[in-house]
């Protein structure tokens, strides 16, 4: 399959930080790219170049085939954008929006009726078409930005965070349109995020980004592969019983101990799960629970980094202070 | 044509967002109003009919220059809208879209314009109600000019605006610039009289040349004899202001981040 995106040593600086340190990806056409990180990874900085509201610092990029440095009007015309902070004019209706999007990416006008009425139907808001965007709630909103960014029928679709701070139930929702949307119209999508679970469940392909490198890029079964299984975590007063048992007797190298339980590292977690309790039993040593979690997004970053995605990246911000985020960044 | 098409489209949004804002359409002519009524009656009263220009009272004197002062509020104040598009977000929408930043400056530019144009018709209409004589013909003929003369205040107000970060900081500046406009257009007294120094400066001040094509249009005969410029010549100063200010308007919506 063709690359639609190609990145080349793309490379942004401010002043002293880097935030896009030489990054080389490819995306193939028609799958659905991820880039999971935490805040501040460079996602957004990567997605604001390929769509030409940055300029790289060095290296180059092509999107459709397009330079996003000399060709950057044709690089627009390929691609639709959902940013991650709202982008509405929320004075004006939801056909309204549509519209003028239409006519911004030079829309035929003799298309644009049909195509904003059957995206309006595929995203669920043709009932609510005609009210101002002010009386949508946050998931129409994102809805309708969805389907503003392919009216043009864009090659790419880049969603930056595209369920930042909406409730689960709506994030639900989204998801689904996402893709119907991409099925709907056989396109292109990158998206950023740093969901696990958005990540795991949209993508075809996932690269993990830590201070803007990617340190990790796969499918997500693969990535997951590549941790050696699942892992056990077992709680006990003695904990350094139990490791030295595990280790020594069991045989089990990947272990680690954290807070007041200890994680066990393996293949076939299921059948291995028994001899662990039977041996800890014959050593008379006491679990309290024990419990065998199949490996997750989250152990692969961590596997990668060493870290967890930062704990304040799930905060959701609403309404005035949502603004006041904006201002800051 | 798809500048064309981007161009009519923003221009389109600004009129529809303002024609909608029935607050901002109600309030608008209880400034000029006041102007008029309070301040023109009050002053004309303590001239005792002093006004050196015969056949005109103080409050017909500066009806043309209230209305110059409504387009030049209303223009500076649309800057407002700019910052408000990039605090909500939808100056990114209209950035990333593949034409032209001088399209996009023009279209909200014009849009803006338009907005401001109707403002001006709501306090010509204010004034007929005040008993101001503007004939048939005056009245359609100012209704270019208005625009001519907002295009260039309105150009103002957004490279103010392209600049700033914030709704406060705007205000700050946007009443820094709008006082001094204002009170050096010789909007509320004859130029002529002033001390040399003033003078100089109410000429270098591209809303006087409005005020005064205004003046020749709305007053007509009674103003020529002591008209600043022909009215020619005014339009001439301030399609030259406008065609700068669009310049650097446009320039600084394409360092706009």
């Amino acid at each position: 399959m063709p690359n639609v995106i190609e990145t080349n040593h793309l490379t942004k600086s401010f002043n002293s930080l880097t935030a896009v340190d030489n990054l080389d990806i490819t995306v193939e056409s028609g799958e659905v790219f991820g880039l999971l990180g935490p805040n501040g990874a460079g996602k957004t900085t990567t997605i604001s170049m390929l769509c030409t509201i940055l300029k790289p610092t060095s290296g180059t990029a092509k999107v459709n085939g397009f330079d996003i440095v000399k060709e950057a009007t044709q690089v627009r015309k390929s691609i639709g954008i959902v940013f991650q902070d709202p982008s509405v004019d929320d004075r004006l209706t939801g056909r309204e929006n549509l519209y003028m999007h239409a006519n911004l990416y030079g829309v035929p006008p003799s298309e644009q009726k049909n195509r904003i009425d059957s995206i309006l139907k595929l995203v669920e808001l043709e009932d609510r078409a005609d009210d101002l965007l002010r009386t949508y709630s946050g998931g129409m909103r994102r809805r309708l930005e969805l389907a503003r960014g392919l009216i043009h029928y864009p090659k790419v679709l880049f969603l930056d965070e595209p369920t930042l701070g909406l409730d689960p139930q709506t994030r639900d929702h989204v998801w689904k349109y996402i893709r119907e949307l991409k099925e709907a119209h056989d396109i292109t999508v990158v998206l950023t995020t740093h969901y696990m679970d958005e990540a795991d469940r949209l993508s075809d392909r996932i690269a993990i980004m830590d201070y803007g490198k990617i340190i990790a890029l796969g499918t997500s079964a693969k990535l997951k592969e590549t941790l050696e299984g699942d892992v056990i975590i077992v709680k006990s007063m003695s904990l350094e019983a139990l490791s030295s048992l595990v280790t020594e007797k069991l045989g089990f190298q990947k272990t680690r101990i954290v807070d007041d339980s200890l994680e066990i590292t393996l293949r076939q977690g299921k059948s291995l799960l028994p001899r662990i309790v039977e041996a800890a039993t014959a050593n008379k040593i006491f679990i309290e629970s024990i419990v065998l979690r199949e490996p997750n997004l989250e152990d692969v970053f961590l596997h990668y980094t060493g870290r967890m995605i930062r704990a304040d990246a799930g905060k959701e911000l609403h309404g005035f202070s949502a603004i006041q985020r904006r201002k800051i960044r | 044509m798809t500048e064309l098409r981007g161009f009519y489209t923003l221009w389109l949004r600004e009129v529809k967002r303002y024609l909608r804002d029935r607050t901002r359409i109600v309030s608008s002519f209880v400034q000029p109003l006041l102007w008029l009524v309070i301040f023109g009656v009050g002053i004309g009263a303590s001239l005792r009919g002093a006004v050196p220009i015969p056949g005109l009272n103080y409050q017909q004197l500066i009806f043309p220059g209230i209305v110059g002062q409504t387009l030049l509020f209303t223009s500076m104040f649309m800057g407002i809208s700019v910052i408000w598009d990039k605090e909500f977000g939808f100056m990114k929408e209209i950035m990333v879209a593949p034409i032209s930043r001088m399209s996009i400056f023009l279209g909200k530019m014009v849009g803006d314009s338009t907005d401001a144009l109707i403002q001006g018709v709501i306090v010509l209409i204010l004034g007929l109600a005040l008993g101001i004589k503007i004939d048939f013909i005056a009245f359609l003929a100012c209704l270019p000019v208005m625009l001519l003369i907002t295009f260039g205040l309105v150009s103002i107000g957004l490279t103010i605006a392209s600049f700033m970060g914030s709704l406060e900081s705007f205000g700050a500046i946007q009443s820094f610039i709008n006082l001094p406009l204002f009170f050096l257009s010789g909007a509320l007294f004859q130029i002529q009289s002033l001390p040399d120094w003033m003078q100089a400066v109410s000429k270098a001040n591209p809303l006087t040349y409005g005020v005064d094509a205004l003046r020749n249009i709305i007053l007509g005969g009674v103003w020529q004899p002591f008209q600043i410029q022909p009215l020619y010549v005014d339009l001439a100063v301030v399609g030259v202001f406008d065609l700068g200010m669009i310049i650097i308007g446009t320039w600084a919506f394409t360092r706009m981040k």
